[in-house]
């Protein structure tokens, strides 16, 4: 007993308390090594080719490609568009978000039926993706390395980031969520998952509005924004957002402006 | 002469424009994000029509602010005359069950159905047991609520108060309403309650 001096028993309470801390830590570093090896390979690469064939194909009713699709830059140039949207296009009068400007062009160049094309636009888990994923994964590739620059210098471009932000905190539903609930603070966490402060914090905004299309890991298929915006809105107990909506369109708008400057860095990969 | 005239009389109308941006209101923005979403299973458009408190919390949240005092003591006011105390008086029910309720993620999205039985998802933002150590930090750590509390009547009443409609004390707590919003029932409330304030429980261990 003489042996135990107040040293070691706060030495020892000191142990125990950090247990649960240590075991956290340890849980947290594992999935960081984890994202880390995940590095190595990205299945996505694949979903990019097929992206790409299905951008060249002559396809739909009208037998054309999407070579001559106008994603904001003139029609036919698809590098570095997608770092630029969400933005005004003048022919439809409106802002549109990449994935909703690709439809469009579906639409209006090859011919296919608008409803029918954004019926279905997120792949199932493990599932071959769709048409909208691929060429997603096709065009976000094109703008690699291209740093993000969402306009606003139009007035609906203006408006769109202001209603976004509005949405952004709009709290609502059975839960009383919003997005802030969750990406409005920082250093918050969901069980283990670390949550970006969108809002406030410019680095999270970049690496959310970089990294996204993504292929993920866990549900082995590539996810696109539209697609990451519909499964929080799943969680937030909302009900579900119409397919390049106008408020999808507003919230990216609202993401990207606060990412402006940062180099795009998709398709990556997620756990 | 004329032609200059109504040139610049174009050029101050484009600027008046361009200068004039009005951003859109809280209600043009409902308007159009009313019109962005659809019914989808169980998650209906109507879950978009704001009570009093989300709007009020959701303005105070975009301005960076805190509610008005007196409106805070009012809609807190509000929630706490919504809490039922259940009508046996018996609060505390079988914490092994209220664990598995912590643990448990789902209830009321699109993807579940009005057969699934909800969880509580206490895990996603509390620490309680310490056994698990994948618990989120939105909210305080409960690790240790009882025991650290004792189970007095006013402690007892608190708590099911805070489960039933955390707004109670808290106008703008992230907290969802579990009783008020009909997301646990009164049997998995007691389970919750007993997880967090039975001696035996393993947050109080």
């Amino acid at each position: 007993m003489k042996g135990i001096t107040p040293a070691v028993l706060v030495g020892t309470a000191l142990a125990l308390w950090c247990t649960a801390s240590l075991a956290q830590k340890d849980t947290a570093d594992a999935i960081a090594r984890y994202r880390q090896l995940l590095q190595d390979g990205n299945p996505a690469e694949l979903v990019v080719a097929r992206g790409e064939a299905l951008w060249k194909e002559k396809r739909g009713p009208k037998n054309t490609s999407l070579e001559q699709c106008d994603l904001g830059l003139g029609a036919g140039v698809v590098k570095g568009a997608y770092a630029q949207m969400p933005r005004y296009f003048a022919d439809t009068d409106r802002v549109m978000d990449y994935e909703g400007r690709v439809v469009h062009c579906m639409v209006t160049l090859q011919g296919f039926d608008q409803a029918a094309v954004s019926k279905s636009p997120y792949s199932g888990t493990g599932q071959r993706q769709t048409d909208i994923e691929a060429l997603a994964a096709y065009g976000v590739e094109q703008s690699r390395g291209v740093p993000v620059r969402i306009s606003q210098a139009h007035p609906m471009e203006k408006a769109a980031y202001d209603r976004g932000k509005q949405l952004f905190y709009m709290r609502a539903g059975p839960y009383d969520f919003s997005c802030a609930s969750c990406h409005g603070i920082t250093g918050q966490r969901i069980r283990l998952q670390d949550l970006p402060n969108i809002a406030n914090v410019k680095e999270d905004a970049q690496r959310a509005f970089t990294t996204w299309p993504a292929y993920r890991v866990s549900q082995g298929t590539l996810r696109s924004m539209q697609w990451r915006l519909n499964d929080c809105f799943r969680q937030q107990r909302w009900p579900e957002p119409v397919f390049a909506s106008q408020a999808t369109v507003d919230l990216i708008t609202f993401l990207g402006v606060n990412a402006n400057g940062a180099k795009m860095d998709s398709p990556s990969i997620k756990r | 002469m004329e032609r200059k005239i109504a040139l610049g009389l174009v050029a101050a109308a484009v600027l008046v424009g361009c200068a004039t941006y009005v951003a859109p209101t809280r209600e043009e923005t409902m308007q159009v994000v009313k019109g962005s979403f659809r019914d989808r299973g169980i998650a209906k458009v109507d879950r978009l029509n704001q009570s009093e408190t989300q709007v009020a919390c959701s303005e105070a949240a975009q301005n960076g602010k805190d509610l008005p005092k007196d409106v805070s003591a009012r809609l807190e006011k509000q929630a706490l005359a919504t809490v039922k105390h259940p009508a046996d008086g018996v609060y505390l029910g079988d914490f092994k069950e209220g664990e598995r309720i912590a643990q448990r993620g789902v209830g009321l999205q699109w993807s579940d159905n009005d057969k699934t039985v909800a969880g509580g998802n206490c895990y996603a933002c509390h620490q309680l047991s310490s056994q698990e150590i994948a618990f989120g930090n939105i909210g305080p750590s409960l690790k240790g609520y009882g025991r650290l509390r004792g189970n007095s009547k006013e402690v007892v009443s608190y708590t099911w108060g805070k489960l039933w409609n955390s707004h109670a004390t808290n106008a703008c707590s992230q907290m969802p309403r579990y009783g008020d919003a009909n997301i646990l029932t009164m049997t998995q409330l007691k389970d919750v309650m007993a997880l967090l304030l039975d001696p035996n429980s393993p947050v109080n261990k």
